[in-house]
């Protein structure tokens, strides 16, 4: 019973998120969202995982974007002019991006109807308990588990390459 | 399950309490104030002023409710509930008591605590770091300079805290080998070579340090009260706020502040363990405890004065932080050369 709720909940909002104008709520609803996904992990006997959720995600990740969202105070996302002239409007970017959505789509469809059942090593049990999940995570899943981290290195230098290009262009305007 | 009407009456009784402990803070934050700059304080209505939270209340409810016309009318009406929501829930995992039979009235002895979650420490980490919401949503949503400000400074203080707060329990954590703060508790019992009680706060001083600074910032009290700087901000997130929407906020900030102090209490200073008294007092205990620190608090405000914002940044990433992350490794290696 508890499990539709939380997962209407979780369904519900993801798909708001990308229906909303205003940014801010397109943040609220993803947290709403976390939060739901925070509940499926105390139905499955994974309390630590679930609190880690609300840290992590809802806690400390979506409060940056709400800064951020906030910084840059952008109430309404797009007018008519804005449409047209936003790069990823253009043919190309939006091709690219209908192709990402389906192999995306492809992917779940085939990782769902896989179904096939967890490895041994990662019961019920081992999920709730700290020990037990720390102790999977850097035996069993500790390819994975690094592999993480390197994408996350790659975001990061991502976002740094970013920001630098701004930082250049504003050094070599009028006021320097 | 016999255990069921107790737990509904134990949870009704916490949350009064709460409320009441938030009027009980506001009255004695008043007269502390007004002894510390050698004033009275409150002291028309009841005996010795003691009815003046209430009459503040009844203030409060009769004010006209406002809202700007500009807001954003429904994460402004979202933004103190949430605040109060927050707040009220993290106190639901503290335990406050030894298991108890309320002298004898009760067949099962009941623990004093609504929720024993075997994550406990993390749920209240997980709730306060909720609680910077309600702040920077009222921020934004007014849609007045003053308060969006205020709201932002909030975040970003509360982000840069949150990681030390979170590193002080962390090496309580590792010391007490245990997330359930039951667990954490029971671990301080006793005393070492009869004397000294075996607190945390005597394994982890600089953790307790820590925790209690990053704890007054976590609340946005004095002196890193910044988002609601009177001089700078009017009153900051919630400038714009009136009436019981502003009560909310207020309740929200004083019992977050009994929630970091009980935390506090729980995680360094034994919780309800103390001499003297028999097991079953152990409530009198925590409430002494949790009355000092929460003393510290208001002793704090009124001495101490505001930091400016750039001197918060870096005393958080500068001093606080690698101080945590120092206290934390030291705190490691410790546990595992003693094998505590």
């Amino acid at each position: 019973m508890l499990f539709y709720v939380f997962g209407a909940v979780a369904i519900g909002a993801s798909l708001l998120v990308i229906a909303q104008r205003n940014p801010i709520y397109s943040v609220l609803l993803l947290i709403a969202s976390f939060a739901a996904l925070s509940g499926l992990y105390v139905l499955l006997d994974a309390e630590f995982v679930a609190a880690i959720q609300i840290i992590v995600y809802a806690g400390a990740i979506m409060v940056l974007f709400l800064f951020v969202v906030m910084l840059l105070n952008a109430p309404h996302e797009e007018t008519a002019e804005d449409i047209r002239m936003h790069p990823l409007r253009h043919y190309g970017p939006m091709r690219f991006g209908a192709l990402l959505a389906l192999a995306l789509l492809v992917e779940l469809l085939w990782a769902v109807t896989r179904g096939q059942p967890g490895p041994d090593g990662f019961e019920r049990a081992s999920a709730g308990s700290v020990a037990g999940l720390g102790q999977v995570l850097f035996t069993e899943y500790a390819f994975a588990f690094e592999v993480t981290s390197v994408l996350i290195l790659v975001a990061m230098v991502g976002a740094v390459v970013l920001a630098r290009r701004d930082v250049k262009e504003k050094r070599t305007g009028p006021g320097s | 399950m016999t255990l069921l009407p107790a737990q509904i009456v134990l949870t009704l009784f916490v949350f009064v309490m709460l409320l009441s402990s938030a009027a009980g803070m506001v009255y004695a934050e008043r007269k502390v104030a007004a002894f510390i700059q050698q004033r009275l304080g409150p002291y028309l209505v009841g005996p010795r002023g003691l009815l003046q939270p209430l009459a503040d209340i009844v203030k409060l409810m009769f004010k006209e409710e406002l809202r700007p016309a500009a807001a954003d009318p429904l994460l402004f009406a979202l933004a103190p509930i949430l605040s109060a929501t927050a707040a009220f829930a993290a106190f639901a995992v503290v335990p406050f008591g030894a298991q108890t039979t309320v002298f004898g009235l009760l067949d099962e002895p009941l623990r004093l605590q609504v929720a024993d979650v075997p994550v406990a420490v993390l749920v209240v980490f997980a709730i306060s770091s909720m609680s910077v919401y309600g702040i920077v949503l009222a921020g934004w949503s007014s849609n007045s300079k003053y308060s969006l400000l205020g709201g932002l400074r909030s975040s970003a203080q509360m982000i840069s805290y949150e990681l030390s707060y979170g590193l002080a329990l962390a090496s309580v954590l590792l010391v007490a080998n245990s997330l359930s703060l039951t667990a954490i508790v029971d671990r301080q019992a006793g005393t070492w070579l009869g004397v000294l009680p075996r607190w945390f706060v005597f394994v982890q001083p600089v953790g307790f340090l820590v925790y209690l600074i990053a704890g007054v910032a976590e609340t946005n009290r004095a002196p890193f009260d910044f988002p609601e700087a009177e001089q700078e901000l009017v009153a900051g997130y919630h400038t714009e706020y009136s009436s019981m929407n502003f009560a909310m906020f207020f309740l929200a900030e004083y019992i977050n502040m009994v929630t970091v102090s009980a935390v506090a209490t729980d995680l360094f200073l034994g919780g309800w363990h103390g001499p003297l008294l028999p097991a079953s007092l152990g409530w009198v205990w925590f409430l002494i405890k949790v009355a000092a620190i929460l003393f510290v608090y208001i002793w704090m405000r009124w001495t101490l004065p505001r930091y400016r914002y750039d001197q918060l940044m870096r005393f958080g990433w500068k001093m606080l932080l690698p101080t945590a992350v120092l206290n934390l490794i030291v705190t490691a290696a410790g546990v595992l050369y003693f094998e505590l």
